[in-house]
């Protein structure tokens, strides 16, 4: 079926070139049919990448290897749940899921609107047809996904799927984050159509507001699923490297973060149209940008797998959307003027504005750190890079302020606030802050870590910021409605999703930050070198390596080691570590030494509680194995030639030379058992790191809260008491106050 | 068979993305254009205007309920906010009625 699948890219890529054509023709035209063929043309586009993407999965299932991708990606040994998601682990895969996703959520935004946005939702769907064209292009002409190897080249085994990928966040985290991506495209288009159509009111934001608000949770959630493989995949302990992927990654969730905060002051008082296009042309841009650092290889990267050569391509979009942003925002300038100006410094209007600032700013320090080999290359000829301590020293000043705000914001109303007001809302949070310092004062060792103290206080502050808005609301609809506070707390939830959802995502923020700050400042790490009985301690903890184990299955080899830890005598858990092994197709490394020395990857072993996570992984040393795994090189390289050299091969003969293989192979890794030797270990004690993953789940459940619609009952009924009360004024005169 | 299969998903593929153009070559009802459509999309933008509006009117109830705004000041915010919001209702209906875009 790979004529089928190649066919299926040619014909999205036509289609999404006539697609354009049909769109701008009927825009400029004004006839609406060219216009809804433009549509269709993008439900076309999903349909056909559906049957395309469908081909490739599975030829991946089917262990199809004269398709290259499958050959290359994947093998008959690798797990059915990671032959499925081997397919986004190649650069044409993951070109093609881009791109099939892009289809997917144009649709849905274009069949949500297909009576709304009659003006700007035209040069939309040319956008969103151009971003389709450019990937299909890559697919059709620089990284065709059903490439196939002539009858005579096919293996009878693939190359198997990088080890590193093989962990469950990997199932998701880069559907995850191409989700956000493409998802932030829709926004960036309708910008790019209101811009040319000059349609600059609220109707463009409030159409895709919810497509933003989606983009910024598949992306955090792609962003949270990759700091978790980091933790317990890599084997170095930490969550976050400010590798240039993640950073990557994490650029266009902040400005998209400031996006969303900053639309909701668009929408209500006609301000910052010039900063809101520019920061949702931003986003896009950076969307890109994302994608490119991931499959360029431009810059040195864990994700050194998504190494390609498609940077050209890729520059040449980036460079055309940038200018192109920057001439219609310019161009556009008049049209973008504020309504209204700034009312009062004190106002949720000003405290959005900073804290979009600071994300910007962020972002800027950030996409700074990311770039500066390239940038120092260009400048002095010599590539130098900044480590995490650079990001540290910039990136934690402007996460406190970020944390601050985050407690602000709530406490403010619209327009303005008055001193007495201020004092009102402040006063429990500040005192909260002040609690949580005074407390954590007491515990050892807390004061010498003054960023991590001020984070923490922080944390408190926008809890006691939050929990009070709740708590007032709640009360307030009680006095209203006398129901009880469990069914007030969730009604004034319902119909205030927005309100709501936002301040629960800022807790979960906020509790994340707390598992960040109180896992990196106060972790206790230690790198030991251990035999079976021998122990280390750590924090308190005793840890004492058990006894080793070794597993050869046909996957893998396994080498790794149970150990146990106690606290003042009494047993706490049970760690088993591992580092696995993959076969290499690498022959010179010889008939039983490929089976060492091929890709290799962590299996932590991790004790995670709401206290504390004990965190461990194992690297043990192959050393002593090397005259073992040499000797059988030679032993089977003679066989091998004996029976080469006897003329027709037996097949008999072969098979049970494989076995003799096989057994020995599992002699030598079970020699790591039966004559231990020291092992390395690195152990790692991390206060409240569970709390990171719980932060995280909170904040995308308020993101979920805030993103989900109102019952199209419920929106109306609430409204309808608005509406009734502005009709009666109508009827009346409209110069009398509210009653 | 891949062939036929190809070539079912081109034809597919043609009849979707060319409906809209064969409906109006039957003579098929059309959209609105020109004048109606025109202000059709002057109330799209009031509409929104007028959501908006109303979202505020109730944020700023809210933020009263909750203490952020004295009830002098919430008073005035939200009388301003419905003379805004009549307005905005005013500009539909004169759109509605003289059936022509307002500006």
């Amino acid at each position: 079926m790979a004529t089928a699948g190649r066919a299926f890219l040619i014909l999205a890529f036509a289609v999404a070139l006539y697609g354009i054509g049909a769109s701008l023709y009927g825009w400029r035209r004004g006839e609406r049919a060219w216009v809804d063929s433009g549509r269709r043309a993008v439900y076309a586009i999903a349909g056909v990448l559906t049957l395309a993407f469908a081909i490739l999965e599975a030829a991946f299932l089917r262990s199809d290897f004269s398709f290259n991708v499958v050959a290359t990606h994947s093998s008959t040994t690798t797990p059915a749940f990671y032959k499925a998601t081997a397919a986004w682990s190649s650069q044409e895969g993951s070109l093609l899921l881009w791109v099939w996703l892009l289809s997917l959520w144009s649709s849905l935004v274009l069949a949500l609107t297909r009576r709304r946005l009659r003006e700007i939702a035209p040069v939309a769907t040319a956008v969103l047809l151009g971003f389709a064209a450019f990937f299909l292009a890559l697919t059709v002409f620089f990284a065709n996904p059903f490439e196939t190897l002539a009858p005579t080249m096919v293996p009878s085994e693939g190359a198997g799927l990088n080890p590193l990928l093989r962990h469950p966040s990997m199932m998701f985290h880069p559907p995850m984050l191409y989700s956000g991506y493409t998802l932030f495209s829709i926004p960036f288009a309708f910008a790019i159509g209101a811009l040319v159509t000059r349609r600059l009111s609220a109707e463009w934001i409030q159409g895709t507001r919810r497509f933003a608000l989606a983009a910024w949770l598949c992306l955090g959630i792609g962003i949270v699923l990759g700091a978790r493989w980091s933790y317990t995949e890599l084997g170095w302990g930490g969550f976050w490297a400010w590798d240039p992927v993640e950073n990557a990654s994490l650029m266009p969730w902040l400005t998209g973060t400031a996006f969303i905060h900053s639309i909701m002051i668009q929408e209500k008082r006609g301000m910052l149209k010039v900063w809101n296009a520019s920061l949702v042309l931003a986003t896009g841009t950076l969307a890109i940008l994302g994608t490119f650092l991931v499959r360029s290889g431009i810059l040195d990267s864990i994700h050194a797998f998504g190494a390609s050569t498609l940077g050209v391509p890729f520059l040449t979009l980036i460079g055309a959307m940038v200018l192109g942003s920057v001439g219609l925002v310019v161009a556009r300038r008049a049209d973008l003027r504020s309504e209204h100006a700034l009312d009062s410094l004190l106002s949720r209007e000003a405290i959005f504005l900073l804290q979009n600032v600071v994300l910007v700013g962020l972002c800027f320090v950030i996409f700074w750190g990311t770039f500066f080999p390239l940038i120092s290359e260009a400048a002095t000829g010599t590539r130098a890079s900044v480590g995490p301590p650079w990001f540290d020293r910039y990136t934690v000043p402007l996460a406190l302020a970020l944390v601050a705000l985050a407690g602000i914001g709530p406490l403010v109303p619209w327009r303005r606030v008055t001193v007495a007001n201020l004092r009102r809302s402040f006063a429990f949070p500040v005192g909260a802050a002040l609690g949580a310092l005074v407390a954590l004062s007491l515990v050892s060792g807390v004061t010498s870590e003054p960023k991590a103290l001020t984070l923490l206080c922080g944390v408190a502050f926008v809890l006691a910021c939050v929990g009070q808005e709740v708590w007032r609301g709640t009360r307030a609809r009680r006095a209203v409605s006398r129901e009880p506070a469990p069914v007030a707390l969730v009604t004034l939830v319902r119909r205030n999703r927005r309100r709501y959802g936002g301040y629960l995502v800022h807790v979960g923020v906020a509790v994340l930050l707390l598992g960040v700050a109180a896992s990196t400042s106060f972790q206790h790490a230690k790198d030991v070198s251990l035999k079976p009985g021998q122990s280390a301690r750590v924090d308190g903890f005793t840890i004492r390596y058990v006894r080793a184990t070794a597993d050869a299955g046909a996957e893998r080899i396994a080498l790794g080691a149970v150990l146990d830890v106690s606290k003042g005598g009494r047993h706490v858990t049970t760690l088993r570590t591992t580092r696995g092994f993959y076969p290499s197709q690498d022959e010179s490394l010889g008939i039983v030494g490929r089976f060492f020395g091929g890709e290799s990857e962590s299996q932590v072993g991790l004790r995670a509680g709401f206290g504390r996570d004990i965190w461990t992984v194992i690297n043990p040393n192959l050393g002593p194995l090397t005259p073992i795994i040499d000797q059988g090189n030679r032993t089977f390289r003679r066989a091998m030639l004996s029976i080469a050299a006897s003329g027709k091969p037996n097949p008999r003969a072969l098979d049970e030379l494989f076995a003799l293989r096989d057994a020995a192979v599992t002699a030598v890794a079970r020699r790591f058992v039966t004559t231990p030797w020291p092992a390395s270990f690195r152990f790692i004690v991390s206060p409240l790191a569970t709390w990171i993953w719980i932060g995280a789940l909170i904040a995308f459940l308020g993101g979920l809260i805030a993103l989900w619609p109102a019952p199209a009952t419920a929106r109306r009924r609430v409204t309808a008491g608005y509406a009734a009360r502005v009709a009666r004024e109508l009827a009346g005169s409209s110069s009398s106050p509210a009653a | 068979v891949e062939l036929l299969i190809v070539l079912a998903v081109v034809l597919v593929v043609a009849a979707l993305v060319t409906g809209p153009l064969r409906a109006r070559a039957r003579g098929e009802a059309g959209e609105a254009g020109g004048r109606d459509a025109g202000r059709s999309v002057e109330l799209a933008d009031l509409e929104a205007a007028k959501e908006a509006k109303y979202r505020e009117i109730r944020d700023a109830e809210l933020d009263y309920r909750t203490g952020k705004l004295s009830e002098e000041d919430w008073r005035a915010l939200d009388g301003g906010l419905r003379a805004e919001a009549v307005a905005l209702l005013r500009r539909a209906d004169r759109l509605r009625d003289r059936g022509e875009p307002v500006g």
